[in-house]
């Protein structure tokens, strides 16, 4: 990763033009070429420095619901867990956590009773309590890493 | 709530795991869809200004960019000042989201949730003290709970 690929990630998290030729644009703002833009971008996601450039679009305002739920895992059956739960392909992310809570994911579903039901099925399957933590409120979500 | 129609839906499908790489992206989407490079295009400006798009860019690999401590910072503050504080804690320029969650009492005290990032321990530890001082008496206990391993990561994207 050089100037230029810090430059492009710096400046590029948010407010992508929506216009015909928005790469020519964000070229010029940044004195690269749209051709130069285009390949940085490409390698930047081979290499996996990128996770993803696009649209990130807000699950609940179009009708959907996302929860982050927590369960306390016996750590014997901490394998056994993960498989019953990452089969959901309503878990977009999971992760494991140093806490007595120790594994957490993000139930994305279509609905609140969509969501409700899944969690009452994840644990008859699991024989663990979910416990469910909802946002009540957002105070800030963005990302503001420095390359 | 906003409604989409079918063709917005068609839009959100066709660019929810990234934009094409090409000239002219929009009208690549249109091809692909069967549409026309404008109705593409004022489509996701209305979604942009609803808010069902959040933002258009890039989203880099945390641990690529060398921020391998990313911490859950969890926080019992009173309900009564939890919005003030709340709104506080997420302009930190170190925190990447910042939510009011439901607690789970006994067990689980903790109504907010922060995350932050930082490229070695000293720095989270740091940041965490920058949050205790700015939450000072409100701070009625905290942890942070640091991931230890990525079990499921889908293409699924909402930015929340």
């Amino acid at each position: 990763m050089d100037a230029i690929d810090r430059l492009i990630i710096n400046q590029l998290q948010s407010d992508f033009p929506i216009c015909e030729a928005p790469y020519q644009v964000v070229a010029e703002r940044l004195g690269l070429t749209e051709a130069n833009l285009i390949e940085r971008l490409q390698a930047l996601l081979a290499n996996g420095t990128l996770t993803r450039f696009g649209p990130l679009y807000h699950a609940e305002r179009m009708g959907g619901a996302l929860t982050l739920a927590a369960v306390k895992v016996p750590p014997e059956r901490f394998a056994e867990v993960t498989a019953i739960i990452n089969a959901f392909p309503e878990v977009a992310h999971n992760y494991a956590r140093s806490h007595e809570l120790n594994m957490w994911f993000v139930l994305a579903t279509e609905s609140l009773a969509q969501q409700q039901n899944t969690i009452t099925v994840i644990e008859q399957q699991t024989g663990l309590r979910v416990y469910n933590m909802p946002k009540l409120n957002e105070y800030f979500v963005g990302l503001k890493l420095e390359a | 709530m906003f409604s989409l129609d079918e063709t917005d839906l068609a839009i959100m499908r066709a660019t929810q795991s990234g934009l094409p790489l090409t000239p002219r992206p929009y009208q690549t989407i249109a091809e692909q869809l069967g549409l026309s490079a404008e109705d593409v295009m004022s489509r996701m400006i209305n979604m942009q200004e609803q808010g069902v798009i959040r933002r258009i860019g890039v989203v880099p690999n945390h641990y690529k960019l060398g921020y391998r401590f990313n911490g859950m910072t969890v926080w019992n503050i009173p309900d009564e000042v939890i919005d003030e504080l709340g709104e506080k804690v997420g302009q930190l320029d170190f925190v990447s989201h910042c939510y009011h969650r439901p607690r789970h009492l006994p067990e689980w005290p903790y109504n907010l949730f922060a995350m932050v990032h930082g490229k070695s321990q000293a720095a989270v530890d740091q940041q965490i003290k920058v949050m205790s001082e700015l939450l000072g008496a409100y701070n009625q206990g905290h942890e942070v709970l640091y991931s230890t391993e990525i079990l499921k990561k889908t293409g699924f994207r909402s930015g929340g």
